[in-house]
């Protein structure tokens, strides 16, 4: 019985592991917001049009396409087309396009701008296209501002500026705190480069942390002790774990959050009616107003065994249309040049607040440094903000010096660029 | 409830109140409110809508805004109790605009009101939103990640009994060489926790080709050294003379194994089920990696897919995960005596 | 629930009595050893290929560096990665040491270990004791205490962090009763206490049944001879119910030793190893440097699971030796 019982445990694993049927591809999609429903609405209609392709949406936890996904592509395994983020770092993997496209150009013209950042260094691959771009900003609770008296700081307002504005609103409301920032080493970078700070080494490695850094990076400490930053979210956590504080910006804990235009659907959906909300931009520093961009691209995995039918799907999904219809459903900021060109977008949304916090965004992107600029198609950028985050939290903790922090974020940096060469 | 008070004021012995009655009666009185609240808690909360769920301080029950039909206006107005120099009233609001809210009586919607907004606030009722459990039924494959679960569950339950038992049996009841080493390995590894050896583990799982099957889930976990020590244990109770007397009778050793030490076994092996069961239930991080594709997800893995990058849905994966407690809490319910009684009588050494 | 019962086991009966003939064969050919081959080889070629072997390479992988997932392309370093995590300037402050990280993990994990333990005995032999007396209902007060044991490690966590947030709802009934909220995860103390409070929570009940098991073994008259005589209720547990209890209890001691040194999925979804890193424990320190963070190292993972797993031997080994005293003693019921 042994016996027959393995044959068929290895039967079964056989015939499972080996359902890759021709024309099927496999697409890896996580979700902040709607954004996957609409997907699994585009989707039906891909596989409506297409008989000869069976398109699978696959829905997963973003912590999947973050440690999973990695050691699945390691391995030769993982989906045909993934929606990632970590896309500069896992480069290797993704699949060059260009032989499969039946129009290459359109890519290069509408898609070329991010194409650095989802392929090697010195590649001219084509590997996929971003789903959105994210700009990090600010958003401040207009209302308590109105509440309190105090004006809104206007345009060229330095980070100082906000905050103590933010902490006469917070005094006045009885807030929890000024403001916050989410836990993320992404989030503080647009603020370390307009204080002056640059990343990138000549060689194109890490450079060390330098006096920009620093010097945003004991504002906010100093902000932390003196109660104008929300503690909840930078100390509650160790190691580069990421925390957002939107949820004590729709409770009104805070007049003032740093984040992102990514939000914008789901403050707008859970703070419906309950006060106004402007997005301002990012704070300035001494060097600029610089916040950073990024967000989330489709690609093609190298290890696909239907290369051609993922090239058919991706044409579908990068088609202008569709990528107007993702955009104003899911209120994402578009990345298709002929899109954001033309404007005029329809949003999906009842609630005034989104057009003018999405406006504003568009118009904060001409504010980016390019100490920032450069870095979504950096290498080396997550193990970065990895070091950012986990070491400037132990300071808000009081387990380290801003000085011994800085010599620690160089070191975990050297270490983690040494194990990956 | 006057059995329940009569039960809790129950003394020690006589009529004399003892401080171990005192003592006994908070200690349980604590138990509950401490065991139970929690679950209750979750339970409530995931009946809140997102907003619900935000709020500061929270409510106890779920509600949502009352609303009402306001002649001239198509949508639904939300209603607010309004506390100023006129007095108290009921209002709809139209909309606000920064501090001041206009707001419109339902009774007479021809005149409009300006209202500071400090001085309204929303009314609300008590109502459960099912949303949070409906959408994600029909936004997924529910019925499929169920039916994986269940069959992860009791095939590797299943496994487990028969390869334990098997090992326990021959642990215990044969004396051969190396008997001594097996034992040491097992007990050594008896503790090695899955997330130390999650990289080599998914290493030789990609090489066998079992990445993305239910098989790549049950079988690292089917051989726990535990299940193999807890049966031994208890098999080692039987005596030997039992096994000596069924030899005599020309049973095979293999009938010797199925016919006499499972039965008596059974209380170990039940116990053993259990656990079993409940562990393959709540298993998250290894099939989170193995299992990628959507037709062989369990429902754990499934209704994670809410925890995005950068906002976690609340009101959905509150609701998704009473939904995976379920049948632990129908197992709590219905085979608590068994589990108790059964982890008693094991003696569990 | 019997009509299925039999359902199940009558194929079961029938597979296994048509298996008889083939093995009795075996059993011609090979003799008792070879039955015992038998018994012992499904279980231990599971075991083998999906317990030992992945231990094994875990021990390669700690001798060698990069990001890569197959041992043959990984670059073999020696030693490097041990020094790595035992490079310390002065070995009593963390603060010199070059993975200082792995060297708090080390210190939270053992003060973790000796208080939650501690605690949980204590916690677990009052609730047997209590257990253990004459109660209306007392299988429903055993089943509750019960209950936690059966919840997943992740939806523990869950619903903690949410009782404990700063809005969550422990601080509205603080609010409530005029008091000020507490931020009860951000305080060092606090958050640390919240941990060793939630794990107890989740495993106090599989303690105590197996404490109270023990209780009930105690014979009844020794009781009575003690009342008889007058002795005093505190002597008598001195003096008659902790030492009959003592092999339970060692039972309960390394259980609850080896599950504090490996604790992670509650504390990790409950405080993330916060506030900075006062609960980062040595699980989840491994989990991030190989698995969770975007640059992966899972040399360093591996070097310090084995260093981890070093310890944890020796405290397996340690019940083992328990385990075989008693056995001698033949007292262990």
């Amino acid at each position: 019985m042994m016996k027959a019982k393995l044959t068929g445990v290895t039967l079964g694993a056989m015939l499972m592991a080996t359902t890759a049927m021709a024309g099927d591809v496999r697409l890896m999609w996580y979700s902040d917001g709607v954004e996957g429903e609409v997907m699994k609405d585009i989707v039906a209609r891909f596989n409506a049009a297409n008989p000869g392709i069976n398109l699978i949406l696959e829905e997963v936890a973003y912590r999947v396409v973050q440690e999973q996904l990695q050691i699945q592509l390691e391995a030769g395994d993982g989906p045909d087309i993934a929606r990632v983020t970590n896309i500069k770092a896992l480069a290797p993997h993704w699949l060059d396009l260009t032989p499969y496209l039946s129009d290459a150009d359109y890519w290069r013209t509408n898609f070329g701008a991010h194409a650095d950042w989802m392929r090697e260094d010195g590649s001219e691959a084509i590997t996929g296209f971003m789903t959105q771009l994210t700009l990090t900003g600010g958003f401040a609770n207009a209302t308590l501002f109105e509440q309190a008296g105090v004006a809104l700081p206007g345009e060229g307002a330095t980070w100082d500026d906000w905050v103590t504005a933010a902490d006469a609103v917070a005094k006045s409301q009885g807030s929890a705190a000024a403001f916050a920032i989410d836990r993320s080493g992404h989030r503080i970078s647009g603020p370390n480069v307009s204080y002056g700070a640059n990343y990138i080494g000549a060689d194109g490695l890490p450079a060390p942390v330098d006096a920009g850094v620093r010097a945003f990076a004991e504002k906010l400490v100093g902000w932390v002790e003196g109660g104008q930053m929300l503690k909840d979210t930078w100390v509650a956590a160790a190691g580069s774990t990421y925390r957002a504080a939107a949820d004590d910006f729709i409770n009104a804990d805070i007049p003032f959050y740093y984040s992102g235009s990514w939000q914008i659907a789901n403050l707008s959906t859970k703070i419906g009616d309950g006060f106004d909300w402007v997005a301002t931009g990012s704070p300035c520093g001494t060097a600029g107003c610089s916040g950073l961009a990024g967000g989330a691209a489709l690609v093609a995995v190298k290890y696909t065994r239907n290369a051609e039918e993922v090239a058919k799907v991706m044409e579908f999904l990068a088609q202008e249309d569709i990528v107007r219809e993702f955009s104003e459903r899911t209120l994402f900021l578009p990345a298709h040049a002929g899109v954001a060109a033309k404007g005029g977008l329809n949003w999906d949304t009842q609630d005034p607040n989104v057009g003018a916090a999405l406006d504003k965004f568009v118009a904060a992107s001409a504010e980016i440094l390019p100490g920032a600029a450069a870095l979504p198609a950096w290498k080396w950028a997550s193990a970065y903000y990895g070091a950012l985050v986990n070491r400037i939290s132990q300071v808000m903790a009081g387990e380290l010096s801003l000085d011994e922090a800085m010599a620690r974020i160089d070191s975990d940096i050297a270490e983690q660029v040494a194990a990956a060469k | 409830m006057t059995g329940a008070i009569a039960f809790v004021t129950r003394r020690r012995g006589g009529a004399r109140w003892d401080w171990t009655d005192v003592v006994t009666f908070l200690w349980l009185g604590a138990g509950l409110v401490v065991v139970f609240g929690p679950a209750l808690w979750l339970v409530l909360s995931s009946f809140k809508t997102p907003a619900g769920l935000a709020e500061f301080p929270p409510t106890i029950l779920p509600y949502e805004a009352r609303t009402a039909e306001v002649q001239g206006y198509d949508r639904p107005l939300p209603l607010y109790s309004v506390t100023d120099e006129r007095g108290s009233r009921t209002l709809a609001e139209v909309r606000r605009v920064g501090t001041v809210a206009q707001m419109v009586d339902p009774e007479n919607p021809g005149e409009i009101e300006r209202v500071n907004i400090a001085t309204r606030s929303p009314e609300r009722q008590v109502a459960l939103s099912w949303s949070n459990y409906l959408d994600p039924f029909l936004r997924f494959d529910f019925m499929t990640y169920a039916r994986n679960s269940v069959f992860v569950t009791v095939v590797a339950t299943l496994i487990t009994l028969l390869t334990n038992s098997m090992a326990a049996f021959a642990l215990s009841k044969y004396q051969f060489r190396g008997r001594n080493a097996v034992l040491v390995v097992i007990v050594a590894t008896l503790m090695i926790p899955l997330s130390v050896i999650l990289v080599p583990l998914y290493s030789i799982i990609s090489a066998a080709g079992l990445a993305n099957s239910l098989w790549g889930v049950i079988l690292p976990t089917v051989a726990t050294p535990t299940g193999v020590f807890l049966l031994r244990q208890y098999m080692l109770t039987i005596p030997d003379e039992l096994l000596e007397a069924a030899r005599m009778d020309h049973a095979s050793e293999w009938q010797i194994y199925w016919r006499i030490v499972l039965p008596l076994t059974a209380p170990a092996l039940a116990v053993l089920a259990i656990f079993s069961v409940v562990w393959r239930w709540n298993d998250f991080l290894w099939p989170l990696i193995v299992l990628t594709r959507a037709e062989v997800y369990t429902l754990q893995v499934g209704l994670n897919a809410y925890a995005g990058e950068l906002n976690v849905q609340w009101h959905y994966l509150l609701a998704m995960t009473v939904i995976t407690m379920i049948p632990v809490v129908l197992v709590f319910v219905f085979l608590q005596r068994f589990i108790t009684a059964g982890i008693a009588g094991t003696g569990l050494k | 629930m019997q009509m299925a019962g039999a359902a199940v086991v009558a194929p079961l009966v029938w597979a296994a009595q048509a298996l008889d003939p083939v093995l009795r064969l075996w059993q011609r050919w090979t003799g008792l050893r070879g039955m015992a081959g038998f018994f012992l080889v499904p279980n231990m070629a599971i075991f083998g290929i999906f317990v030992l072997i992945p231990l094994v390479m875990n021990i390669a992988y700690s001798m060698t560096t990069g990001g890569a997932l197959f041992l043959n392309a990984r670059d073999y370093v020696g030693a490097a990665q041990y020094q790595r995590l035992l490079d310390c300037g002065n070995y009593l402050d963390i603060r010199t040491c070059k993975e200082d990280q792995f060297w708090t993990a080390v210190r939270n994990t053992g003060l973790f270990v000796t208080i939650q333990v501690t605690l949980l005995i204590v916690i677990a032999t009052v609730t047997a004791l209590i257990l253990n007396r004459e109660l209306r209902a007392r299988s429903f007060w055993r089943a509750m205490f019960f209950f936690p044991v059966l919840l997943s490690p992740v939806v523990v966590g869950l619903i903690w962090r949410w009782i404990l947030d700063r809005n969550g709802i422990l601080n509205a009934a603080l609010l409530g009763v005029g008091m000020d909220p507490v931020n009860w995860l951000l305080d060092r103390n606090l958050a640390f206490a919240a941990a060793i409070g939630v794990t107890i929570w989740a495993h106090l009940g599989f303690y105590a049944l197996i404490l109270l098991a023990g209780l009930q073994a105690i014979p009844r008259d020794l009781y009575e001879a003690a009342e008889m005589d007058g002795t005093r209720p505190a002597r008598v547990f001195f003096r008659i119910t902790l030492p009959l209890l003592m092999p339970n209890l060692l039972v309960v001691v390394v259980l609850a030793l080896i599950r504090a040194v490996q604790v992670f999925d509650e504390a990790y979804v409950l405080t993330g190893g916060g506030p900075g890193t006062a609960t980062l424990f040595m699980t989840q320190y491994i989990y991030e440097v190989g698995f969770a963070s975007l640059l992966k190292n899972p040399g360093l993972a591996a070097a310090a699971s084995i260093l981890m797993g070093g310890v944890l031997v020796v405290l397996t080994l340690i019940q083992l030796g328990l385990g075989k005293r008693n056995e001698k003693r033949g007292k262990l019921k």
